[in-house]
């Protein structure tokens, strides 16, 4: 009965999700590369990162609407910020944990610093930074149904509607596929995890 | 910002918490007992920490309507995961020659467990308490929507009256006391590793 405003409602959902996440994980691996450059600083970076990380993201979200007002941008701008902190410490993380012998050995093969980076630090950091990627796609998925708050629909609205009128059949249509939603794409991720990871690094079970 | 919301917001995180080990603790050692149970455990407890918060709070106020408790149990099956899994990791990791000394004691396995390896595996355990509390910090601003007040109220007022300085601060407030539990949490739980090795 709700069936064709559900089926906006989940692509609104998946547009604002795929799009920060996209936007935000690009910016994140760039920023995090950058970063790994100069590790002597890691232990002011990474408290400042994990600081940020505590900010939920409904203060994204809130911040840009009093600023940028009620516009779809304001959603995506808010969630893709949200989306960065997660992917950009994995990143860091990830590089920084990369074994210096083997980064030795590559160079010691001839390689230069650009290869050292594309072929040996971000294959062995990619299972960090795709945990990083299933946290940040996990959180964007559920504050994008704060889009709602700000009257930007997503799933978001049903639920939001159906607690304020207290309509538990609104609520259920809601949250049902918004948690199906966030297990698909955590599973789509896992799957995606273990094409990408390198042959050798892949765990046998 | 009266201080009875950043209690009320304690409260609701304390009290999850609180919970969550009373339930994970068990649910650990079943996994380590059990291996049979390992992966349906970690499953369970890992797509509950993968629904979205709202959407959470929103089929367990369908069932027990607005209030506090609703966000408790929602945070508490939230945490369930970092608890359960350190639980586990942490049993497994005892050294295999401390079990068998315990065993050659001819101490029982229960026994084992309490006095050994429990206690060996507490500070592995102590990281999931703190990874559970410091999330659980940021997941109950979401408690304002189902009626349960705390952090998230002020926020949430700070935006819908468009009063930015009401929004900062209690943004400020939150991030303070996310960074305060880490900070305290973290240094006790070097000294318990410091301890034990």
């Amino acid at each position: 009965m709700y069936g064709s405003k559900l089926v906006t409602a989940i692509g609104v959902h998946l547009y604002y999700v795929f799009v920060s996440v996209g936007v935000g994980f690009v910016i994140a691996v760039f920023l995090g590369i950058l970063l790994s450059r100069i590790p002597q600083y890691a232990n002011y970076i990474l408290p400042v990162i994990s600081i940020f990380q505590t900010i939920p993201g409904i203060v994204f979200i809130g911040i840009l609407f009093l600023y940028l007002g009620m516009l779809p941008i304001t959603v995506i701008t808010a969630l893709t910020i949200y989306a960065i902190f997660p992917v950009l410490k994995n990143t860091f993380v990830g590089i920084l944990e990369v074994d210096a012998s083997y980064k030795e050995a590559a160079r010691g093969c001839g390689m230069s610093d650009l290869q050292v980076l594309l072929k040996i630090e971000l294959p062995l950091a990619m299972p960090t930074i795709f945990a990083g990627l299933r946290m940040a796609t996990i959180y964007t998925v559920s504050w994008a149904v704060l889009a709602s708050m700000i009257g930007l629909g997503g799933l978001g609205e049903f639920i939001y509607i159906g607690v304020a009128t207290n309509n538990n059949r609104l609520i259920i249509a809601g949250a049902i596929p918004a948690a199906i939603m966030a297990v698909c794409l955590s599973y789509l991720i896992d799957l995606l995890q273990k094409t990408i990871t390198p042959r050798g690094l892949r765990k046998v079970n | 910002m009266s201080v009875n919301i950043v209690l009320e917001h304690l409260y609701i995180v304390i009290a999850a918490v609180a919970i969550t080990i009373l339930i994970g603790l068990p649910l650990g050692i079943l996994a380590y007992f059990r291996p049979s149970f390992r992966k349906l455990i970690f499953w369970i407890v890992d797509v509950l920490q993968t629904i979205p918060a709202l959407a959470l709070l929103g089929i367990i106020m369908v069932f027990l309507g607005a209030g506090k408790l609703t966000v408790i149990i929602g945070l508490f099956l939230y945490s369930l995961l970092p608890i359960v899994h350190n639980t586990c990791l942490g049993l497994t990791e005892v050294d295999p020659g401390v079990k068998e000394a315990a065993w050659g004691m001819g101490m029982t396995k229960f026994y084992s467990l309490i006095r050994v390896e429990l206690p060996l595996a507490f500070p592995v355990i102590f990281t999931g308490i703190r990874i559970a509390s410091v999330t659980a910090i940021g997941v109950a601003v979401f408690a304002t929507f189902v009626g349960g007040g705390g952090l998230g109220s002020i926020i949430y007022r700070g935006i819908y009256i468009q009063n930015m300085e009401l929004l900062l601060s209690g943004t400020f407030t939150l991030m303070a006391m996310a960074v305060f539990f880490d900070t305290v949490m973290a240094y006790i739980e070097k000294r318990l590793y410091r301890r034990s090795s």
